[in-house]
C-alpha cells in the first residue's frame, strides 16, 4: 500500500505531539459500555506499569452469555485490561490497578478477596497454547485436583471427559488420554487449555490471542467452539484480527494508546463507527 | 647465534611478507586505482604471504630443535669405540652419554674423564654447532621459500581471503587437538600403569577384597608388611561421604534454588546469589581445615555428650563439611533449569486457580526434574572426585563400617597416600594409585555422561 502525502497528515493529524507522549487526559468512551444482565462490572480502571500508565480510566460491562471482542492497535492495553479481569497483573512486578472491577456484585480488587479462587472464576487462555508437560488426562485433572471439585476417580474421569467434550477435543483424544498434551497440534494444544480452563467451571473465560499461533483451520475450529461456549459462560476475548472479531462477538470494544475509544454492537462497530480513530483502524488506515 | 634470535628474524621476514604481499597484490591488480579487481583486500594477500613465510619456518624450527639433540646423541655414540659401550645396560649407557653432554657444556662429570670420552665431547660440541647452522640456513631458506611461493600464486583472481580463512581453520584445530591428546595421553598412561598394576593384583581381588593394606615389603627381610589391596572398603568410605555430603547438599541447594528463582524479590536475588555463590569460591583446602579443626571437634563433642563415640575424623565431619560446598553446585543448577520453565506454564497454572506453592510442586518441580536430576549427578561426580576435605578430615584407616561417626577412608584419599613422599615407582603399592584413579575417572565420566544427557533431553522439551 503506497502511503500518500494526504494520508500521512491525517495519520499524525489523529495522534497529537501529545498523544503520542502518552500525556493526557482519559478520553470519554463513545457507545453505551454497559449491559442489560452484566457479569463483570469495570468502573475507572487504570493501569500503571511503574510509572508508566497503560490502561487510563476505562469503564465496560461483560454481559452473561456473550462474547466481548476488544480491538486495537499493538501496546493499546487490551491484554494488559484483560490480564486485570482475573488480576494475572500481580505476578507483574511494579504493576498497579485503581477503579473497580465487579464480578457479580464484588469486587475483585477488595483487600480481604484471595485472588486464587477467583481465577477459578474467571479463567483464561493464553495466546501460545501452554499445556503443562503432563499427559492429556491429568492437564485436564489439574484445576479439579487442586480445587478438590470431585471426590472419587469416577468423578474426576467424568469430569475430565466432559469437559474435553465440550472443548471439541474428546473425539481426537479419548484413545490417547496418558499421552503427552504436548504431543498434540497447535490447535488440539489450545482446545486442551479451554479443556483446562472449563473443567474448573468458570464463570468468564478470558482469551489473549488464542488463535494467533493457529493455521486458519484450527481457528475456524476454535471460533465455532467459541460460539458453542456463549451458551454457559462469558467470554472476552483479545484479537488482533478483526474478521474474527467480526464472527465471534457480539459486542466490540476498540482501545487506543490505553483509551477505550468506542464500545458497540459488533455490527455497528464495523459498519458504522462513530469515532474516527474507530474508523481509521478497521478500515486499515493504520494499526 | 641462539634459537630465540632466529624467531625474532623469522617475526621480521613475516611483517616483511605481509608488506610485500600486499605490495604484489596490489602490482598484478594494476595499481590502487585498479584495487576492486582483486578478488580479496590487499592486507588478506600480505597476511597469505606472511602466513607461508612464517608457519612452515616455524613448524620446520620446532622439528629441528626437538630432534637435533637425539641425533646428535646417535651420531656421536655411533662413533664411540665399541669397547667403551660393551656389555653396558641401557641405564648405564645413558650415564655415559650424560657425561659426553656435560662434558661437553662444561659441567660436572660423574667419573674419570677418558680420552674417547673427551673426543665423543669435542665430536659433540662440533656437531652442535653445525646443526645449528644447518638449522638458521635451513629455517630461513624455508621462510623465503614461502614467501616465493606466495609471490608466484598472488594474482587478482586468488582467493587470498578463502585461504587464509582456511590456514586459520587449521591453526585452530592444531590447538584443539593439543587439549584432546593431552587429555587422551592422560588417560592412556592411567590406562597402562593400571594395567600393571592388575598383572601383579588380580582384579578380582581389587575389585571385591575387603582388606586394604597397601605396604608392601620394600625389603626381603621386612616384616609384617604384606600388602593387601581389596578396594572394596575404599569404595564404601567414598560412598558414605558421598552420601552424606548429598543429604546435605541436595535440600539445602534445591530448597534454596526454588526461593531464589520462584519467591526472592529482586533485590533479595540480586545479594543472595552471589553469596552463594561465594561458597563455590572458597578453596577446598579451607573446606578442608574447616572440616578437621571446626566441625569435627564439634561433632565428636556432641557425640560424647550423648553417650556416642565418635571417632576424631569421623565421615560424618567431612560429608557435612563436602555438602556445604557443593551446595551453590546443586543449587545454581536447578535454578538455571527451573527459571528454563518456561513462564507459560506458571501463568497456566495460576490461571487455574493454583497458589503459587501448588504451582512449584505440582508443575514447575515436575518439569524441571529431569534437569535437577542432571545437576545432582553432576554434584555427586564432584563428590566423589573431592580429595582435600577429604585428606584432612577423613582419616586414613579403612574401615568397612556403615556408622557415619566412625572414621572412614576413601578412594581420593588413598592415591594421595600411595603418591606423597619417596615412592618406587614399580611396586605395587605406587600403582594401586592409578587402578584407583581409573575407577574414580571411570565412575565420574559415567556420571557426568548420564547427566549430561538428562540435561540435554531435557533442554530439548521446551524447544
Amino acid at each position: 500500500m503506497s502511503t500518500t502525502v494526504d494520508e500521512m497528515s491525517r495519520r499524525t493529524g489523529a495522534m497529537s505531539s501529545a498523544e503520542l507522549a502518552g500525556e493526557r487526559e482519559s478520553r470519554a468512551t463513545v457507545g453505551d459500555v454497559t449491559v442489560a444482565n452484566p457479569r463483570m462490572v469495570c468502573r475507572g480502571v487504570d493501569v500503571w506499569y511503574g510509572a508508566k500508565q497503560a490502561i487510563k480510566g476505562v469503564s465496560l460491562d461483560i454481559g452473561k452469555n456473550e462474547v466481548v471482542s476488544m480491538i486495537g492497535p499493538s501496546g493499546c492495553g487490551k491484554s494488559t485490561f484483560l490480564r486485570c479481569l482475573n488480576r494475572m497483573n500481580d505476578t507483574i512486578d511494579g504493576c498497579r490497578v485503581t477503579g473497580s472491577i465487579q464480578l457479580d456484585g464484588r469486587d475483585i480488587y477488595d483487600k480481604g478477596l484471595d485472588p486464587v479462587p477467583l481465577r477459578a472464576q474467571v479463567g483464561m487462555v493464553f495466546q501460545k497454547p501452554n499445556p503443562f508437560p503432563k499427559s492429556i488426562y491429568e492437564n485436564v485433572a489439574y484445576g479439579p485436583r487442586i480445587h478438590g471439585l470431585t471426590n472419587n476417580k469416577a468423578e474426576l474421569d467424568e469430569l475430565v471427559s466432559a469437559s474435553l467434550q465440550k472443548a471439541g477435543l474428546w473425539n481426537e483424544v479419548k484413545d490417547r488420554l496418558d499421552q503427552p498434551g504436548t504431543g498434540l497440534s497447535g490447535g488440539q494444544q489450545q482446545r486442551l487449555c479451554i479443556a483446562r480452563t472449563i473443567a474448573v467451571s468458570p464463570e468468564v473465560i478470558l482469551m489473549d490471542e488464542p488463535c494467533s499461533a493457529l493455521d486458519p483451520i484450527a481457528t475456524a475450529i476454535i471460533e465455532e467452539l467459541i460460539d458453542e461456549l456463549r451458551a454457559n459462560y462469558s467470554i472476552a476475548i483479545v484479537t488482533h484480527s478483526m474478521q474474527q472479531a467480526a464472527r465471534v462477538s457480539q459486542r466490540t470494544a476498540y482501545f487506543h494508546l490505553g483509551d477505550l475509544i468506542e464500545v458497540g454492537e459488533t455490527n455497528q462497530i464495523f459498519t458504522n463507527p462513530k469515532h474516527r480513530l474507530t474508523e481509521d483502524y478497521i478500515t486499515g488506515r493504520f494499526g | 647465534m641462539h634459537s630465540s634470535t632466529l624467531l625474532i628474524v623469522l617475526l621480521g621476514l613475516m611483517a616483511f611478507a605481509y608488506h610485500f604481499g600486499r605490495k604484489r597484490a596490489i602490482s598484478t591488480a594494476g595499481g590502487v586505482a585498479r584495487i576492486s579487481t582483486l578478488h580479496s583486500l590487499p592486507a588478506y594477500y600480505g597476511l597469505y604471504a606472511a602466513l607461508w613465510a612464517g608457519i612452515p619456518a616455524l613448524l620446520l624450527m620446532g622439528l629441528w630443535i626437538g630432534f637435533q639433540n637425539e641425533i646428535l646423541i646417535s651420531i656421536v655414540k655411533s662413533e664411540l669405540p665399541p669397547a667403551i659401550l660393551d656389555g653396558m645396560s641401557s641405564g648405564q649407557i645413558g650415564l655415559v652419554v650424560n657425561d659426553i653432554k656435560n662434558l661437553a657444556s662444561g659441567a660436572i662429570v660423574s667419573g674419570a674423564v677418558t680420552p674417547e670420552m673427551q673426543a665423543a665431547a669435542d665430536r659433540y660440541t662440533q656437531l652442535d654447532h653445525i646443526a645449528r647452522w644447518a638449522m638458521w640456513l635451513a629455517v630461513l631458506a624455508l621462510a623465503v621459500g614461502g614467501m616465493a611461493y606466495a609471490w608466484a600464486k598472488t594474482k587478482p583472481t586468488m582467493r587470498a581471503r578463502n585461504r587464509v580463512e582456511t590456514i586459520f581453520m587449521v591453526i585452530l584445530v592444531i590447538f584443539s587437538s593439543i587439549a584432546i591428546l593431552t587429555t587422551l595421553g592422560i588417560i592412556l598412561s592411567v590406562l597402562f600403569e593400571s594395567l600393571r598394576f592388575f598383572q601383579s593384583v588380580s582384579p578380582l581381588d581389587f575389585f571385591f577384597g575387603t582388606l586394604w593394606s597397601p605396604q608392601t615389603a620394600l625389603r626381603a627381610d621386612q616384616v609384617g608388611a604384606s600388602g593387601a589391596f581389596g578396594a572394596v572398603p575404599l569404595f564404601t568410605g567414598t560412598l558414605m561421604v558421598s552420601a552424606i555430603a548429598m543429604l546435605v547438599a541436595v535440600p539445602i541447594g534445591l530448597m534454596s534454588a526454588i526461593y531464589l528463582s520462584e519467591y526472592a524479590p529482586r533485590n533479595v536475588r540480586a545479594y543472595a546469589k552471589p553469596t552463594l555463590e561465594v561458597l563455590a569460591g572458597v578453596p577446598t583446602v579451607v573446606y578442608g581445615f574447616f572440616a578437621a579443626l571446626t566441625v569435627a571437634p564439634v561433632i565428636r563433642e556432641l557425640g560424647m555428650s550423648m553417650g556416642l563415640n565418635v571417632a576424631s575424623e569421623s565421615a560424618l565431619a567431612a560429608g557435612l563439611v563436602m555438602g556445604i560446598m557443593i551446595i551453590p553446585f546443586v543449587s545454581s543448577l536447578s535454578e538455571d533449569v527451573i527459571n528454563a520453565v518456561p513462564q507459560a506454564m506458571r501463568d497456566g497454572s495460576y490461571a487455574l486457580g493454583a497458589t503459587q506453592s501448588e504451582t512449584i510442586r505440582r508443575v514447575i518441580i515436575p518439569a524441571a526434574l529431569p534437569g535437577i536430576v542432571g545437576g545432582i549427578l553432576l554434584a555427586v561426580s564432584r563428590a566423589i572426585g573431592e580429595t582435600m576435605i577429604v585428606v584432612m578430615a577423613a582419616g586414613l584407616a579403612a574401615n568397612m563400617t556403615a556408622n557415619p561417626l566412625d572414621s572412614v577412608t576413601t578412594v581420593t584419599v588413598q592415591i594421595v597416600t600411595l603418591l606423597t613422599g619417596d615412592q618406587e615407582f614399580d611396586s605395587p603399592k605406587t600403582m594401586a594409585a592409578f587402578a584407583l584413579g581409573l575407577t574414580l575417572f571411570v565412575v565420574t565420566l559415567t556420571l557426568n555422561v548420564i547427566a549430561l544427557q538428562i540435561v540435554r533431553k531435557y533442554r530439548e522439551q521446551y524447544e
